[in-house]
């Protein structure tokens, strides 16, 4: 059987393994602090500020201050956590999906409807 | 001595909660196929009236995080609460456990070289609450006892299809050898095909989610060859929740009968499936 996950060849994805587990994990935790209400309400109101506090890198505050998906998973971010963070600035994983393909949301809807055929 | 009554498997996305929140929504276009899947569910249940289902799901970052990661964890208090997983959805009520049931898995599970984590404490996050507001929409209190049982598919490795096959027959085991009077119900939830991340995000295989319901029905183990390399590569990142589904079949032994099913793509990015099965008299 042997292990084939770190395998980075299949195209467009991203496998969480141990790599990503180690880079993203401080991102990973503030994610995972947006569990609570109270620590949404945290990070809207000093953003930078909340990710120093959960000590963030350079490459992954940049990556909140520009909302850019992509950024933060190749930060290391693991994508059920960052859906908490993505629900903070209004993007449910359709929106975040059209983002991440370079698709108008319209289109990305559109391509899910015709994987029905 | 307890018996399995059948097995459902069912998607669990969260956007269904918005749906089971405003039912209206449920007879418009985009939901209609989606929830009319479930009268036949619903028709079972109300028939066969199991006493505890044995939920095999999940965790999306509710209970579990990355400092603690069970490959497989079982719950055993006598109750599980949802709770605000970031969007500050609405809530479930709780769900009663069976601490009897459970303490009885975990023996049998560790008996069978299993090394499950064992949890007093357990948040049980949609993978868990939406299936059973599926199964059960009207009927509060739910109308039976739970038994969580964790699977991890945060962060890999992840537990094999051949390894959560064994945990499902491991699980049909413990089961059948409880000494109570008990119909239970096992319960698979995820899938099927979808991919939230990356430029591949959207992805479904109508084809392979297609050969899945075959073989879940007909030759359950031909899906253990599969890596969970292969089954991101055909089902997709978020896609390998079908090992929830392999682990709810492994649990009914031999052959089963198939009552129902239903596939509808999409609901949010996913490919929607639901399986009801009995064991073949």
């Amino acid at each position: 059987m042997g292990s084939d996950i770190g395998a980075h060849d299949i195209p467009g994805t991203t496998i969480f393994g141990a790599e990503e587990a180690r880079r993203g994990y401080a991102l990973n935790k503030m994610c995972y602090s947006f569990n609570s209400a109270q620590n949404r309400a945290a990070f809207q109101k000093d953003e930078d500020g909340y990710c120093r506090k959960f000590g963030l890198s350079p490459d992954q505050r940049e990556a909140v201050r520009q909302r850019n998906v992509l950024a933060l998973i190749a930060a290391g971010g693991n994508i059920y956590y960052l859906a908490k963070l993505a629900g903070i600035f209004g993007l449910n994983v359709q929106d975040i999906g059209a983002q991440q393909t370079g698709m108008s949301l319209e289109a990305f809807q559109a391509k899910l409807m015709a994987a029905r055929h | 001595m307890a018996r399995i009554v059948g097995g459902i498997s069912t998607s669990h996305v969260p956007l269904i909660g918005k749906a089971i929140v405003q039912r209206q929504l449920q007879s418009e276009p985009y939901w209609k196929p989606f929830f009319d899947g479930y009268r036949a569910v619903h028709q079972w249940l109300d028939r066969v009236r199991p006493d505890v289902a044995v939920m095999i799901y999940n965790d999306h970052g509710l209970n579990f995080f990355l400092d603690k990661m069970p490959t497989f964890a079982v719950g055993a208090a006598s109750e599980y609460q949802n709770a605000d997983e970031g969007w500050g959805l609405k809530l479930f009520p709780p769900f009663a456990g069976d601490p009897d049931l459970s303490w009885h898995v975990i023996e049998s599970l560790v008996a069978d070289e299993f090394d499950i984590t064992t949890c007093q404490e357990m948040l049980v996050d949609h993978a868990f609450a939406i299936p059973m507001a599926l199964m059960w929409p009207d009927t509060r209190p739910w109308p039976v006892k739970t038994v969580p049982v964790c699977i991890n598919t945060v962060q890999h490795p992840l537990p094999s299809a051949a390894r959560c096959y064994k945990l499902g027959q491991a699980i049909g085991r413990a089961i059948e050898s409880y000494p109570k009077d008990i119909k239970v119900l096992v319960v698979g939830t995820g899938g099927m095909s979808h991919q939230l991340d990356g430029t591949r995000a959207g992805f479904i295989n109508r084809d392979f989610d297609q050969l899945c319901f075959e073989k879940l029905m007909h030759d359950p183990q031909a899906l253990t060859r599969y890596s969970n390399r292969e089954l991101v590569e055909l089902a997709g990142t978020q896609g390998v929740e079908i090992l929830m589904w392999i682990a709810a079949r492994a649990a009914l032994s031999g052959r089963v009968s198939e009552i129902h099913r239903n596939y509808h793509i999409p609901i949010s990015n996913t490919a929607s499936g639901l399986l009801l099965m009995e064991p073949a008299a």
